[in-house]
């Protein structure tokens, strides 16, 4: 059964506020989620403050700096800073988003970051995502081919690669399948936005021969039609794509191969 | 707890080879429903208001009852379809299969009721 409330050990308290920096005269307020699975406390919510006129545009820039000169126990994921890698992915100003490409000028009032909702925290903003990339893996997320390998490549015309557009883009933050309701209450058997947008990329590959294997494999009442289009995935994914759309063909090719 | 692997977590038993046909279905009745409800709205409209006899009259012609009739199998079908996936959603394990087995036998209990009014009042 869902559970409505949260475990007694995962309620948030107030955690710790850092003093303001001296002379600074436009100051921004952060609220950022603290968990330590070593101390053995509930979450927290700390507050920091921090110097916009000495800060960097982005939410990535403001935690980085928090980290250098503030509290340097801050934990969270980071590469690339131009969201290419999907690491940063945490819940900004209640949005599931990618902290280096989101601007501290689009949060009005203070800045709350919490990590991804729904998934087990390994720290701060930190989730795991084991279980989000075995999914992954589970879709077969490679050319599979029966035909003997061609003596220089497999051809693809312009048109059909035209069709991968904007199902290869995905970074795999893991943004759209946290902010999905469905995905939070039966994400242990639904595969979640992610990884359905990259099973359908594979599908729509011209260049796939095991197409039917991996409609087969998706044929599930919980896989793939736990997704009852409730958009959140297209409206917070950072890069733009639309993983609702994506379900949706596989939907159609479902019901075009059966009926 | 049971030493897995994340694939083997991931995976579980493997796809259910379903879910394909109730998705139909559900476009299907959808798609009657936006027809038939309009025109159930009409029709019923249209009967209320009259004596005992003149509603009698009124839902023994083939058109009011027939469009009656299909209202209300298709839209409690509809909603059988619909709850079951909500439960699915919400519930599981054997909590889950009674509650469906519930909402099925409600649901045709519904209809046979359902039917066996308008037979009787067109009739």
């Amino acid at each position: 059964m869902v559970q409505f409330t949260l475990p007694k050990n995962s309620k948030i308290t107030v955690g710790k506020t850092w003093p303001k920096p001296e002379g600074a005269t436009n100051v921004r307020k952060f609220q950022i989620y603290r968990w330590n699975s070593d101390d053995g406390k509930n979450p927290s919510v700390d507050t920091y403050f921090l110097d916009m006129d000495k800060c960097g545009p982005m939410v990535l820039d403001a935690l980085i700096k928090i980290k250098n000169e503030i509290d340097p126990t801050l934990t969270f994921r980071r590469s690339c800073r131009e969201g290419i890698c999907g690491s940063c992915a945490m819940n900004i100003d209640g949005i599931n988003t990618l902290a280096c490409i989101y601007g501290l000028d689009e949060i009005k009032g203070d800045v709350k970051i919490y990590p991804l909702p729904h998934m087990p925290v390994v720290k701060d903003l930190i989730p795991d995502l084991t279980h989000f990339y075995a999914q992954h893996a589970s879709i077969m997320p490679w050319l599979e081919t029966k035909t003997n390998r061609p003596a220089k490549e497999w051809k693809q015309s312009i048109d059909d690669r035209k069709k991968l557009d904007g199902l290869y883009e995905c970074v795999m933050c893991a943004s759209c399948s946290t902010s999905c309701p469905s995905y939070w209450w039966n994400g242990d058997r639904y595969l979640g936005p992610a990884a359905l947008l990259h099973a359908y990329r594979w599908i729509i590959d011209s260049r796939d021969e095991a197409t039917g294997e991996r409609l087969d494999e998706l044929e599930d009442p919980f896989k793939l039609y736990r997704c009852h289009t409730i958009m959140n995935c297209a409206k917070t994914c950072p890069k733009g794509l639309n993983p609702a759309k994506a379900i949706a063909e596989i939907k159609k090719m479902m019901v075009d191969r059966a009926v | 707890m049971a030493y897995l692997t994340d694939r083997k977590r991931a995976q579980g038993t493997g796809s259910g080879r379903r879910g394909t046909l109730h998705h139909w279905q559900m476009i299907v009745s959808s798609i009657l429903l936006v027809v038939v409800v309009p025109l159930f709205v009409v029709t019923f409209g249209a009967g209320l208001g009259g004596s005992y006899e003149e509603t009698l009259a009124y839902f023994g012609r083939p058109f009011p009852a027939i469009v009656s009739a299909l209202c209300l199998i298709v839209g409690i079908l509809h909603f059988k379809s619909e709850a079951e996936e909500a439960i699915e959603d919400y519930m599981h394990g054997v909590a889950e299969r009674l509650t469906v087995v519930a909402v099925g036998a409600l649901s045709y209990t519904l209809i046979a009721v359902a039917v066996f009014a308008l037979i009787k009042i067109a009739l």
